[in-house]
């Protein structure tokens, strides 16, 4: 069995593992989304998000450099003035897109700040799922060192 | 439990401000060891935030989210003196919650 598919086996155990002993819900552990981690390609990833397409807006400011001097730790950044419900960091020339995804509950601020690893220079895409619809912003993030090891 | 994770809440103008540092490896399963072999991925997975026993924010981290997981996020609903609750749970069923108090 491929070692990625293995581990996602891996996890899908335990989350069952997880939820019966309480330490997540029964929802969150519905949730890892495998197929969206797994997706290779932009599509892959919106589709398994069930997303039919995506819009450019404005109304989203993704963060990010210029340049990473190295792409095993790279900031990235997604704030919107629309009402996020979900967030999702994608790097498009990694061997998977999907770096995270994100969900806002009531009260949470639509701001969001990590780092991931870009194996390459390649864009970067900030969604945002509000009312229903995904929005993107995009960013060409260059990289002048690979994060992904090997 | 795993090894701790860092936290810092800050509140201002009733947004709470939350930085979080996680210590984890996040294996990516693409890298190999000296000998060859391919080591296994091995990564957070579900991140959770509460505050007052509500939940203010979740995420699913894949393998691309860096080592030593830093994440920043902001929400309304707690003032000075709150406590801030963060869990994750990894790939491997390794677990983490740490605290912080509003200040």
């Amino acid at each position: 069995m491929n070692k990625q598919r293995r581990s996602v086996v891996q996890i899908t155990a335990l989350i069952g593992l997880m939820v019966t002993t309480g330490l997540i819900s029964q929802s969150q552990a519905q949730d890892w989304n495998k197929a969206a981690f797994d997706g290779k390609s932009l599509d892959d990833v919106m589709k398994a998000l069930g997303a039919s397409g995506f819009e450019k807006s404005n109304a989203i400011t993704l963060n990010a450099p210029d340049i990473a001097e190295n792409g095993a730790v790279v900031p990235v950044g997604v704030v919107t003035s629309l009402k996020a419900t979900q967030m999702a960091i994608l790097v498009e020339k990694n061997p998977s897109a999907l770096a995270a995804q994100f969900f806002f509950p009531e009260g949470a601020q639509p701001f969001v700040t990590t780092r991931v690893k870009m194996a390459q220079s390649s864009n970067v895409y900030g969604l945002v799922k509000a009312d229903g619809k995904w929005f993107v912003a995009s960013k060409e993030v260059k990289v002048t060192l690979g994060g992904c090891g090997g | 439990m795993a090894d701790p994770m860092r936290v810092r809440a800050t509140e201002s103008g009733g947004v709470v401000d939350v930085k979080i540092l996680m210590k984890h490896d996040m294996e990516t399963g693409q890298r190999k060891d000296s000998s060859g072999k391919t080591i296994p991925s091995w990564h957070i997975a579900h991140v959770a935030i509460k505050a007052k026993d509500k939940e203010v924010f979740r995420g699913q981290f894949g393998t691309a989210i860096s080592k030593d997981p830093f994440l920043n996020v902001k929400f309304k609903g707690a003032v000075k003196g709150d406590e801030v609750v963060v869990s994750w749970v990894d790939s491997k069923g390794e677990s983490r919650t740490d605290k912080a108090i509003v200040s």
